[in-house]
């Protein structure tokens, strides 16, 4: 049963996470680092050698994560290792560990890896592969046709970019993969609300938006080096408008992680006024310690009680995750994250 | 064994080809097409499959030779024009004829979400999206709805195959919806 599915259908404001799994074969920190989201996001993604890098497989990742009992996950698939048949046969373990939430992408290139070398895959792309997966809950068939007994039971999620040129065709590439069977859709990095909610009406005026849950994507920039990072055109998909760099660059160096933090909590509370936006997605993997603080900063309270910190509630969420605030949001473990997220997000 | 490891860590040189993803013909770069929107689409009225170029298309299969040499032409001048790579699948009709074989990643639904600001192919930054290109041939020419039919997964047996055969005798029917398949769902269909 995927509570995710059933919080969506419902209409209550939804949050998503990511969590990378570890490069060693133990998912304890990994575990470690769900149990900073439990009662604060919905779900959370598992990673699929995000970045080319290898990890630990997200399949794997999702049912330690499933039996952990500590958070829903969903589990991503890249096109980019896997051919039609190992994908199949993936898709069919994870219905049968009962793996049901999925987000299917693209995957970024080998060449931006650890093993350059590698054979890129790109047996089917991401709408194919959406598709495959609905044809196997739906049709209870293979793509050879051939019968499965029994069909498994999915949530099929996909991913979008609104920013990324040709900016025009956007809401239309995101259609077909709403008409390819993605019944959530998490974004890209959201930093410019106007051209996101220009993407989230074309989706309306498609008529999409009551078939697929969008879930906007917010990350935080953390500092200057960060912002240097990915203001430098450099991280494939990831765009930041000339006044949110103004922004970040008119504060002290010491404070950009703050104002970082801050714009993300604008962004969530933006979003949420968006007609058609089911909730927001948080591209704070590595990070997960500051997650509570940027949801009590935008008005998202974990308490069951939907208790929201008072002045702070810029964007009016209600809890009910049965979140605990850590005593203090320490940014330990920073050095062993990923910098930022690459364009997996396909 | 630790020569071995050397070798597989040690890191392309710069500017060194990648790998192609397709088990045929050049590798997986973008290639602008060199024919124009205008010429590629009043091309197609000719080479829409119709009953001549169906007969025409049944007696080049009759003869192996006749078969090679065909294919061999439409090699030639499909890779000068559009870096044709012999998927034997041909997308070009409804993707602006811009090849989306030459995507690095082979996406033939659209752009992957790497596209840079500029426009430029996440793989190959100094070359434009192969669906950038293809977008704007495609609108130029008021056929932007192609963009949306929904694209099957390729056989990989055709490689190498004349896709101009292919399309001719119908064998390339199904490799995209009529439509953009959102008023019901569109069946995958079986794919060998």
């Amino acid at each position: 049963m995927s509570a995710l599915r059933d919080r969506l259908a419902a209409g209550e404001f939804t949050i998503t996470a990511e969590l990378s799994p570890p490069r060693g074969a133990s998912a304890a920190a990994m575990l470690g680092r769900a149990e900073l989201l439990r009662g604060w996001v919905d779900a959370v993604n598992i990673t699929d050698n995000q970045g080319s890098h290898v990890r630990l497989s997200s399949w794997a990742g999702a049912v330690a994560v499933q039996q952990s009992g500590i958070i829903e996950p969903i589990m991503q698939m890249t096109c980019r290792d896997r051919n039609r048949i190992a994908l199949q046969s993936d898709l069919l373990g994870a219905g049968a560990l009962g793996i049901e939430n999925l987000l299917f992408m693209t995957g970024d290139h080998p060449k931006f890896g650890d093993h350059p070398g590698a054979k890129p895959v790109f047996d089917v792309d991401s709408t194919q592969l959406t598709w495959t997966a609905r044809t196997l809950r739906d049709e209870g068939r293979l793509l050879s046709g051939k019968e499965l007994n029994p069909a498994p039971r999915f949530f099929l999620g996909a991913v979008e970019n609104p920013f990324a040129p040709p900016v025009e065709y956007r809401a239309r590439r995101a259609a077909k993969k709403v008409a390819a069977g993605a019944e959530f859709m998490q974004t890209q990095y959201v930093f410019d609300v106007p051209v996101f909610t220009r993407w989230v009406t074309e989706l309306g005026e498609l008529g999409v938006l009551d078939r697929c849950a969008i879930l906007a994507g917010v990350g935080v920039i953390r500092s200057a080096r960060m912002l240097d990072f990915m203001a430098s055109g450099k991280v494939p998909g990831v765009q930041i408008p000339e006044p949110v760099i103004r922004r970040l660059r008119g504060v002290s160096p010491e404070d950009v992680g703050a104002e970082g933090a801050k714009i993300a909590a604008e962004v969530i509370a933006a979003v949420r006024e968006i007609p058609g936006v089911a909730g927001v997605h948080l591209l704070t993997a590595g990070y997960e310690k500051q997650t509570p603080e940027l949801l009590r900063m935008a008005g998202v309270s974990g308490g069951r009680g939907g208790v929201v910190p008072p002045g702070d509630n810029t964007a009016g969420v209600s809890g009910g995750r049965g979140g605990v605030v850590p005593p203090e949001v320490s940014r330990a473990g920073v050095d062993r994250a990923p910098l930022v997220r690459t364009s997996d997000g396909d | 064994m630790t020569r071995v490891m050397v070798e597989l860590r040690r890191t392309a040189p710069a500017g060194s080809p990648l790998a192609a993803s397709g088990t045929a013909g050049p590798r997986s770069v973008p290639h602008r097409p060199r024919l124009s929107a205008r010429l590629a689409y009043l091309m197609q009225k000719v080479l829409k499959p119709n009953s001549a170029n169906s007969r025409f298309g049944a007696l080049v299969e009759r003869s192996a030779l006749a078969r090679k040499l065909f294919t061999a032409a439409e090699r030639a001048s499909k890779e000068r024009l559009f870096g044709c790579r012999m998927c034997g699948q041909c997308a070009l009709p409804v993707t602006g004829y811009s090849c989306p074989m030459g995507c690095p990643k082979e996406l033939r639904n659209g752009p992957c979400g790497g596209v840079g600001p500029d426009g430029g192919c996440e793989v190959y930054p100094d070359k434009r999206c192969v669906w950038v290109v293809g977008y704007e041939r495609a609108a130029s020419q008021g056929a932007a709805a192609d963009l949306r039919r929904l694209q099957r997964p390729i056989d990989h047996r055709r490689w190498g195959e004349s896709s101009w055969l292919n399309y001719w005798a119908g064998r390339d029917d199904d490799l995209w919806t009529t439509d953009d398949g959102l008023a019901s769902p569109p069946p995958m269909g079986e794919v060998q």
